[in-house]
């Protein structure tokens, strides 16, 4: 009596995904200054064709793309996993103050002269922070914390890291590493070389193995966190374990892209038509729309006529920003009544 | 030889960020029975109950089915107690087949979209039980509170647990589904299961349970036969009512009638 027909959507969802994702990379691999055809980026790729599209490819794209598809996905699992532990549709890293925090992580170690833009102390001082932020914030929120209070301590933790991140350029002595970080916290993929997939990838798919196994949980804590505890889910470990993926993902990948925002926040929304509300069957479903949707939006910014280049993570913000907007018009009356 | 008590509870104590909410309550429950828990509003009932099913900690020793509850792992314990919480809410519009199927999270059934055969049967005897299989298929969040309630019984009984404790199942339903909840749990219990329910109404408690324990300022203040328990001098002391008292058939009538 289980609805087969449901089932059978699912796996034409994915399959979609999967070829969308897979397509979207290729077409990462072509699009640039040098137009490559899909043909040619294959042959590329494994190695033969022109000698010049092999370098431009396999050196000088096939990071950017990797990264894209990575930080993309999870950002969308990050996103689809907060929205199943709290059971609120409003629940975004980038909401909740992560990558901002992750980045302030990272532009201090840098101030101090700790690490160079290179080394894995950044990622990691990134990974600290956006756990602090995640674990702060859900101490704020409480247990059963509603909407509003979230959406709140969410804004008035990324406030002070944004503050926190301002502070440091301001007082940092060289005016050009200021402002470099400055372009870098807008969020970009370009010229990224595989140094940096290997500081972000370990820990995003480190990230990802946590939050994939616990996905059977969040189903059970649809019924409300107390119900889910008489199930047998141990929620303090759950929520901890959340927190660490979250920050795994988050950190590792902020701190080789910068912040790109909103991704986390529309990928389960997009799935949700689809897939139903399961929030179990949501996260993977979530993660390939996040490739779609960072692949997509980092050619964009190479299709797009401008005279200097537009960074990744503007162009998500504002397409993520609107969509938010709408989220919140939605969800007007939990927002609204206090008691809700 | 002992008798053989499903439940047992010995000098039972909670605290709840420093204030003694419950505080020595001994009990020993056997199977096969449905019992109500009663008292004043803060008396501690919602609190005994979490204190029985291990979701908040409690000093004194509380053993299920011959074993400690504080040895147990919480899975364990899920498959012990069927635990249905006030309010019945479902966090997202879920069908409610797939609500009902969650009560087999204890037992290893994590997804309800691949059941095994014993899972999806104990799943459809627990959705005929209660009567929910016209909207199976529907969002719980679109469902009446009546049907909702019904929902989340089912997922209790799918458990299919020697133990189910429900807090105010009865609450904000109309006359025909109060009855019906109660019927449902009365009949678990001739099936052998203990059930504990909290509830207000003092009417259901003695229409329905076999015992009556009534608790007043986390302690127990009675418990025994319904009209045993929720004697005149009682119910002037612990609900401060005084209560007309009738026998229909075999079964007791109590109707809370005036304050004293």
């Amino acid at each position: 009596m289980v609805k087969p027909e449901f089932r059978g959507r699912r796996f034409v969802v994915l399959t979609g995904l999967a070829a969308l994702v897979t397509l979207l990379a290729l077409g990462s691999l072509g699009v640039g200054p040098v137009r490559i055809t899909p043909f040619a980026v294959i042959e590329a790729l494994f190695g033969s064709g022109s000698e010049v599209h092999q370098t431009i490819v396999r050196e000088i794209r096939l990071p950017r793309a990797i990264l894209g598809l990575a930080v993309g996905a999870i950002l969308g699992l990050s996103g689809a996993a907060l929205q199943g532990l709290l059971r609120n549709p409003l629940a975004s890293p980038s909401l909740f103050g992560a990558p901002q925090s992750a980045a302030f992580g990272a532009v201090l170690t840098i101030a101090l002269g700790w690490a160079d833009v290179r080394s894995y102390a950044l990622p990691v001082a990134g990974i600290v922070m956006a756990f602090v932020s995640v674990f702060v914030l859900l101490g704020i929120a409480g247990r059963n914390a509603g909407l509003l209070l979230l959406i709140l301590s969410g804004l008035a933790i990324s406030s002070l890291a944004g503050a926190a991140t301002a502070l440091v350029m301001n007082l940092s002595s060289n005016p050009f590493a200021a402002l470099e970080i400055a372009f870098w916290l807008l969020g970009s993929l370009e010229d990224r070389s595989f140094r940096h997939v290997m500081l972000a990838l370990p820990f995003i798919i480190a990230g990802a193995v946590v939050l994939l196994s616990q996905r059977s949980a969040f189903r059970a804590l649809s019924l409300g966190e107390e119900t889910a505890q008489s199930l047998g889910v141990d929620v303090g470990r759950l929520r901890l374990l959340v927190i660490t993926g979250v920050a795994l993902g988050v950190g590792g990948a902020v701190s080789v892209t910068g912040t790109i925002g909103f991704i986390g926040l529309v990928a389960p929304h997009l799935m949700r038509p689809l897939i139903g509300h399961d929030p179990a069957h949501l996260l993977i479903p979530s993660a390939l729309t996040g490739a779609a949707l960072l692949l997509a939006a980092d050619i964009a910014v190479r299709i797009i006529p401008s005279t200097t280049d537009i960074k990744v993570g503007v162009l998500t913000s504002i397409i993520g920003v609107p969509f938010f907007l709408y989220l919140i018009a939605r969800e007007r009356r939990a927002l609204g009544g206090g008691v809700a | 030889m002992s008798e053989p008590f499903m439940l047992i509870a010995q000098e039972v104590g909670v605290a709840l960020s420093g204030r003694s909410v419950l505080d020595g309550i001994s009990l020993s429950l056997p199977p096969g029975r449905l019992v109500a828990l009663v008292g004043p509003n803060g008396a501690g009932k919602t609190t005994l109950l979490r204190a029985l099913a291990g979701l908040v900690s409690s000093t004194g020793s509380i053993e299920v089915g011959g074993e400690r509850l504080s040895a147990l792992a919480l899975r364990e314990r899920a498959r012990r107690f069927g635990y249905l919480p006030q309010g019945h809410v479902v966090h997202w519009p879920l069908p409610a087949r797939d609500v009902v199927a969650l009560g087999r999270y204890p037992h290893g059934a994590t997804d309800p979209g691949r059941l095994s055969p014993e899972d999806e049967r104990a799943v459809t005897r627990a959705m005929q039980a209660t009567n929910v299989n016209a909207f199976a298929e529907r969002p719980v969040t679109e469902l009446s509170g009546g049907e909702r309630s019904r929902v989340a019984l089912a997922r209790v009984l799918a458990v299919e647990a020697p133990v189910v404790l429900a807090d105010e199942p009865t609450a904000s339903l109309d006359p025909r589904y109060q009855i019906d909840v109660m019927l449902t749990l009365r009949n678990a219990a001739d099936r052998g299961v203990l059930v504990l329910v909290v509830t207000h109404d003092l009417g259901l408690a003695a229409r329905f349970a076999d015992t009556v324990l009534v608790l007043s300022g986390g302690r127990l203040a009675a418990q025994g036969k319904p009209n045993e328990a929720l004697s005149d001098q009682l119910m002037a002391d612990v609900f401060r009512i005084s209560a007309y008292r009738a026998d229909y058939g075999n079964e007791a009538v109590i109707l809370p009638w005036s304050g004293v």
